[in-house]
């Protein structure tokens, strides 16, 4: 596999024990939902960081009262049809307030990326068959955004309007 | 109209190249048909029966006479002279090659038009009334609502892979000519207790296998509350919709599973979170997109009255276009010409290349260089001087273009069906050719009135039949094409589908079956009732009678 975060390559120091029984001795550790709800204190006590793994049926609504314990959030995508994580990369960042590593996890195109970066992911786990040249540049095929989403960037409609008052300012 | 500014042109432009690199991947073999299908598939870009099947996008039926003669071309260099357009007010081409489509874009591109999802599991080309902005009913233009949410949902980051495509519909007028009840989301506006326009939300709503007429979620929306609430419903419905069948997917489905109450508290809920945030429109956006649809420079004119009924009386064809083809208009001294691309000539909904260019010369020298696409598949010059409709009644007959039947039974939505379509199970263009046979007689069209005909080749419905007040579906029995009768359908205000009637026509007895029913409804309707409210009236027991006989 290969990481790609904020549009580099990039090494993957979380272990992943999802759905294991162990969990590693120590280093950053990534495990889901039910080892969370299951083992939380312990995990704490480890001092290390802490990832968790969110399946395509889990709603984070579940871990928003958690958010601030976790450096790093994977979503899941069963299948690349499978658009319900979209809507939790949005909830996570713009409601529960998110601020860690976002990563998307699964079954993941190349073409779906500059989605995935207005959502509010910003890191990709991918099959290091695909063409990760590609992957470093894809989120900036497009440069213009009609929609409001937590990732900052101004949409069309913003820039419109903030153009429209700086020539009305200039005029005067 | 609407005009792309460099934010809306960089943006298309942007996927036109994106899609050149995609297209060059599949041909080099880097992508495989599969990979490629969603690629292609967010563009528009079907694979039929026999070729690539590209359709392009119509907002809200709303195209310029510099779009048109740029579709004539490509239909000239890239298909076979001629293009057919759809009930979702778009345009579809047959027979492109994968190689061009690139080019196809670019050229597109430069006219202000594109693909982008134009088909895929996402937020569809938005609908609206053909009359936007010029009918005499209509409360507010519903086209600067159509074009907030058009600019809302294009590349939507959170709702590109949606359960199923979803259809929105909007209109202005109490006088629903935009089908809003058998949408995923019909807007309908209305003034409240206190006067104040704002939006009748409806959802649910839909066609296909399993049809449903929309149900109320709201019954005022505030206009400035209307992209929050519509984020709402997309993402109750992102989150909740089943993803396990494609058959149960859609979000009517999901509205009727958990019923319309607990589907309206959870987006409640949602939007309780969202509606005051960052998707509130200000009054200055809407005075900016309202100021694209200002109406053109309007001659002062006196309506025409006396005058317009000498020039009927001199001519019984005239006549009957002006009263089937030719609608109110809200401005004295202009009307509203519907252009039928329903002869007998052509295929439901097809218009050849150089019959683009003819029309776009001819709405540059009547309509102000616009024209409209309606969800029956006809063209619309809204604009026209009540004292040139004669002129431009002789120049559309000399095109084919003005045979009086709109909203007649001659005058049917039909899908492409087996001819072209990989889904179908039976053809509809050979049944509309019949039918179209049928009732070449104009008195006989006119004194039958006011009646749709729609026509599916299967299952999935996109020739409407079932809100047809005739419907005819076209399936498959042990590999011999038969249709099935539904009666008393209906798209408009008062929504409703069809009743069955029975078991199904052959091909050869289907057009006879219809002038059966037609004659039926000609016996018992009461003096000026429509085939709809007859039926309505009497029920299905008399047609049933006379298509199968008593036993």
């Amino acid at each position: 596999m290969a990481l790609i975060r904020n549009g580099a390559l990039a090494r993957d120091s979380f272990k992943n024990a999802a759905g294991r029984s162990e969990l590693p001795d120590h280093g950053a550790v990534l495990v889901g939902l039910d080892q969370w709800r299951e083992h939380r204190d312990p995990l704490l006590r480890r001092g290390e960081r802490i990832g968790l793994l969110l399946l395509s049926d889990q709603h984070p609504e579940a871990i928003a009262a958690d958010v601030h314990y976790f450096d790093l959030i994977a979503l899941e995508f069963p299948g690349f049809r499978d658009g319900r994580a979209y809507s939790y990369a949005r909830l996570l960042r713009e409601r529960f307030k998110f601020t860690g590593e976002l990563r998307a996890v699964g079954d993941v195109l190349l073409e779906q990326l500059h989605y995935m970066h207005r959502v509010g992911f910003n890191s990709f786990d991918l099959d290091s068959r695909q063409p990760l040249e590609e992957w470093k540049t894809a989120a900036g095929e497009f440069s213009v955004w009609y929609q409001p989403t937590a990732d900052g960037r101004a949409t069309a409609t913003e820039l419109r309007h903030w153009r429209n008052n700086q020539l009305r300012a200039s005029a005067i | 109209m609407y005009r792309y500014d460099e934010f809306d042109q960089d943006l298309v432009n942007e996927r036109v190249e994106q899609f050149r690199r995609q297209v060059a991947r599949r041909l080099n073999g880097e992508l495989n048909e599969d990979q490629f299908k969603p690629l292609r598939l967010m563009n528009g870009l079907y694979l039929q029966l026999h070729a690539y099947m590209l359709r392009i996008n119509v907002p809200y039926g709303c195209l310029s006479s510099r779009q048109l003669r740029t579709l004539a071309h490509i239909a000239r260099v890239y298909d076979k002279g001629f293009g057919h357009f759809t009930t979702r007010q778009n345009l579809q081409f047959n027979w492109v090659k994968l190689e061009d489509i690139p080019d196809v874009l670019a050229a597109l591109a430069e006219v202000e038009m594109h693909c982008i999802q134009s088909s895929g599991n996402c937020i569809r080309n938005i609908t609206s009334d053909q009359y936007a902005g010029r009918a005499k009913d209509e409360l507010e233009d519903p086209r600067v609502f159509c074009e907030i949410i058009r600019q809302w949902y294009t590349l939507h980051p959170e709702f590109a892979y949606l359960p199923r495509k979803f259809k929105i519909a909007v209109t202005g007028s109490p006088n629903d000519r935009a089908a809003v009840q058998v949408h995923d989301i019909g807007l309908r506006m209305h003034l409240n207790s206190s006067g104040e326009p704002g939006f009748e939300v409806i959802v649910g709503g839909g066609q296909g296998r399993t049809p449903h007429i929309g149900k109320t979620i709201r019954d005022w929306l505030p206009e400035e509350h209307l992209l929050s609430y519509l984020e709402a419903i997309l993402r109750v419905y992102n989150l909740y919709g089943r993803r396990d069948n494609i058959y149960k997917a859609r979000i009517k489905i999901l509205v009727n599973h958990l019923g319309i109450k607990e589907f309206r508290r959870q987006v409640a809920e949602e939007w309780e979170y969202i509606k005051d945030g960052a998707l509130h429109i200000p009054d200055e956006e809407f005075a900016r997109i309202n100021a694209y649809f200002a109406p053109p420079a309007y001659e002062r004119l006196d309506d025409l009255g006396q005058e317009l009924n000498g020039l009927r009386e001199t001519t019984d064809e005239f006549d009957a276009w002006m009263q089937s083809n030719v609608a109110e208009h809200k401005v004295a001294g202009y009307a509203i010409v519907n252009l039928s691309l329903k002869g007998p000539d052509r295929p439901p909904g097809d218009l050849t290349a150089d019959q683009m260019d003819a029309v776009a010369d001819l709405a540059d020298r009547y309509s102000f260089g616009e024209l409209r696409v309606n969800h029956r598949q006809n063209l619309v010059f809204v604009d026209v001087k009540q004292s040139e409709l004669k002129e431009l009644w002789g120049k559309l007959k000399a095109l084919g273009l003005a045979t009086a039947n709109i909203g007649y039974a001659s005058d049917m939505i039909c899908c492409p069906g087996l001819d072209y379509c990989a889904l179908a199970n039976a053809r509809s263009i050979p049944i509309a050719e019949q039918i179209t046979e049928r009732f070449e007689d104009l008195k006989h069209l006119h004194a039958i009135g006011d009646l749709t005909i729609n026509i599916s080749g299967c299952v999935n419905a996109c020739g409407h039949h079932h809100v047809g007040n005739i419907g005819i579906l076209g399936v498959d029995k042990k590999g011999e094409e038969y249709y099935q009768f539904t009666l008393g359908g209906s798209s408009n205000q008062n929504a409703s589908l069809g009743d069955r009637t029975g078991p199904g026509f052959s091909a050869d007895d289907a057009a006879g079956a219809v002038e059966t029913i037609v004659n039926t409804y000609l016996n018992v309707r009461h003096n000026g009732e429509p085939f709809l409210d007859t039926y309505r009236r009497v029920g299905m027991a008399p047609f049933k009678e006379a298509l199968y006989g008593t036993d």
